[in-house]
């Protein structure tokens, strides 16, 4: 077979627009995720055991079913029971509430690994448990939070190629419709896993420097 | 001479994990001013009584008087998680491996509590921390957090912690076993300091001398139990109970 490079250089313009719409997508989930993740997450820490069980109901169905499903019940399953939302945000609300889920376990997990004997120091000045996980166990979390949130970061931006799916158009989608009028699959996909390859670079490269920056002790 | 009432004291205290008696039922008075140690072997349930005093380990039966408090209870009902909170304040408590909060610098370590648990401003909690700090003479290493102080200094800034939230009574948990030998005085001097400033301590240790020399009274466990207790002279002169004798004949002619 010839590589064709003419479609390449047509492509690539094309698909920067993509990039955006993949960037801004897995940014604006990822945000939204860190925050639904830290409210569950500590809501899973409290001594109240209703909360700690709606956290685990959560955490079980969203690691129980795959995102294809998650998304389209968003996307064609809400607007049955009268919530409908456009394609961008039904997106961008699935992404977020998947990696929600895993942040909460990332936050229990960092919060939970610091040494017990802390814990018991606070208590024993008079804090209460909340004082405790606010002042003294939260503070020490975040830096390990960091590369397994990166992590997370880096699964949300892959996933949303998924996205493709209900029509949102982000990298693949752009790159599948250039396939579909330039019947270059060969080209594009090859493209395609080398503009996501660079945008995880780049992530990757951020987090390891937000990392090094954060106060160490 | 006016003997003055126990501002500590545990009743009928027991303790148990699957199965295993750790506690079997302890009686302790301590009166305000008194230093008590409590020595006996690795394994008698000091460290596990010491931790059901201020109820970081709850004791599965018997009671334990704070000043006016009863420990874990309102009255007759159980005690909330805040008002267990505020009991547990009435107890300075000092660990063996320090337990410093590593994010934050000595004197934060010991503002912390005034600051978040008192409610004090900033400026309050800082000063009363830098009086405590240079109470156990660490004034001059305030701005330090504790992986840059010595194990020694650590244990004195964990002191000056406890000090800073006005206890009526501090127990101290081994302090010195986590410590390279040539640390140990500094942490026994400021102990002696504290004891001879008339504060209520209640110390768990295998600092012989500290018990022979600073000690009001020494109290010996063996098995759960309170196998003897008196005055130092007493239990170090002439011993009763044959699982102390045998104690003291194993520790190190140093003591």
């Amino acid at each position: 077979m010839i590589f064709d490079w003419n479609v390449v250089w047509y492509a690539m313009p094309l698909l920067a627009h993509g990039v955006v719409m993949t960037l801004q997508v897995s940014i604006v989930a990822g945000l939204l995720g860190l925050a639904i993740g830290l409210v569950a997450g500590l809501a899973s820490l409290s001594s109240f055991r209703v909360l700690r069980g709606v956290v685990r109901g959560y955490v079980d169905f969203i690691r129980g079913t795959p995102l294809l499903i998650q998304i389209f019940l968003v996307f064609f399953a809400l607007p049955v029971v009268g919530v409908r939302l456009p394609e961008y945000w039904a997106g961008v609300v699935a992404l977020a509430v998947n990696s929600g889920a895993y942040i909460s376990e990332i936050v229990r997990g960092s919060v939970g690994s610091v040494e017990k004997g802390q814990a018991e120091a606070a208590l024993s000045i008079g804090m209460t448990r909340s004082g405790v996980l606010w002042w003294v166990l939260l503070p020490q979390a975040w830096r390990p939070m960091v590369p397994p949130l990166t992590n997370d970061l880096i699964t949300l931006t892959k996933n949303s190629s998924l996205l493709s799916a209900i029509s949102v158009y982000e990298l693949t989608r752009a790159g599948q419709a250039i396939i579909a009028t330039h019947f270059a699959p060969f080209e594009i996909y090859l493209l395609l896993a080398l503009y996501y390859y660079l945008l995880i670079s780049v992530l990757s490269w951020a987090s390891r420097r937000l990392e090094r920056s954060l106060p160490q002790w | 001479m006016v003997i003055p009432p126990a501002i500590l004291s545990a009743r009928g205290v027991r303790k148990a994990y699957a199965g295993k008696v750790v506690l079997d039922g302890i009686d302790l008075d301590v009166r305000q001013g008194e230093a008590v140690t409590i020595i006996g072997a690795s394994g008698s349930g000091k460290t596990t009584f010491l931790r059901c005093l201020n109820w970081l380990e709850r004791p599965d039966a018997g009671d334990i008087r704070i000043d006016t408090q009863v420990m874990g209870r309102t009255g007759s009902v159980v005690a909330t998680e805040r008002v267990l909170a505020a009991q547990r304040r009435l107890f300075g408590f000092v660990f063996q491996r320090f337990n410093l909060f590593p994010h934050l610098t000595a004197l934060q370590n010991v503002a912390l509590g005034p600051r978040r648990v008192l409610g004090q401003g900033r400026e309050a909690a800082d000063a009363r921390a830098e009086r405590e700090l240079r109470r156990v003479q660490l004034a001059e290493h305030m701005h330090k957090r504790p992986s840059q102080l010595s194990g020694g200094q650590q244990q004195r800034v964990a002191i000056a912690r406890a000090l800073a939230m006005e206890p009526r009574v501090i127990l101290f948990d081994e302090p010195t076993s986590a410590l390279d030998p040539e640390l140990v005085q500094e942490v026994l001097d400021t102990m002696r300091a504290l004891a001879s400033e008339g504060m209520t301590m209640l110390v768990v240790t295998h600092e012989m001398r500290f018990a022979r020399h600073v000690a009001d009274r020494v109290v010996f466990m063996a098995d759960g139990v309170i196998a003897e207790h008196g005055p130092p002279e007493a239990l170090f002169g002439a011993p009763a109970d044959p699982r102390l004798q045998r104690f003291l004949r194993h520790l190190e002619p140093s003591a």
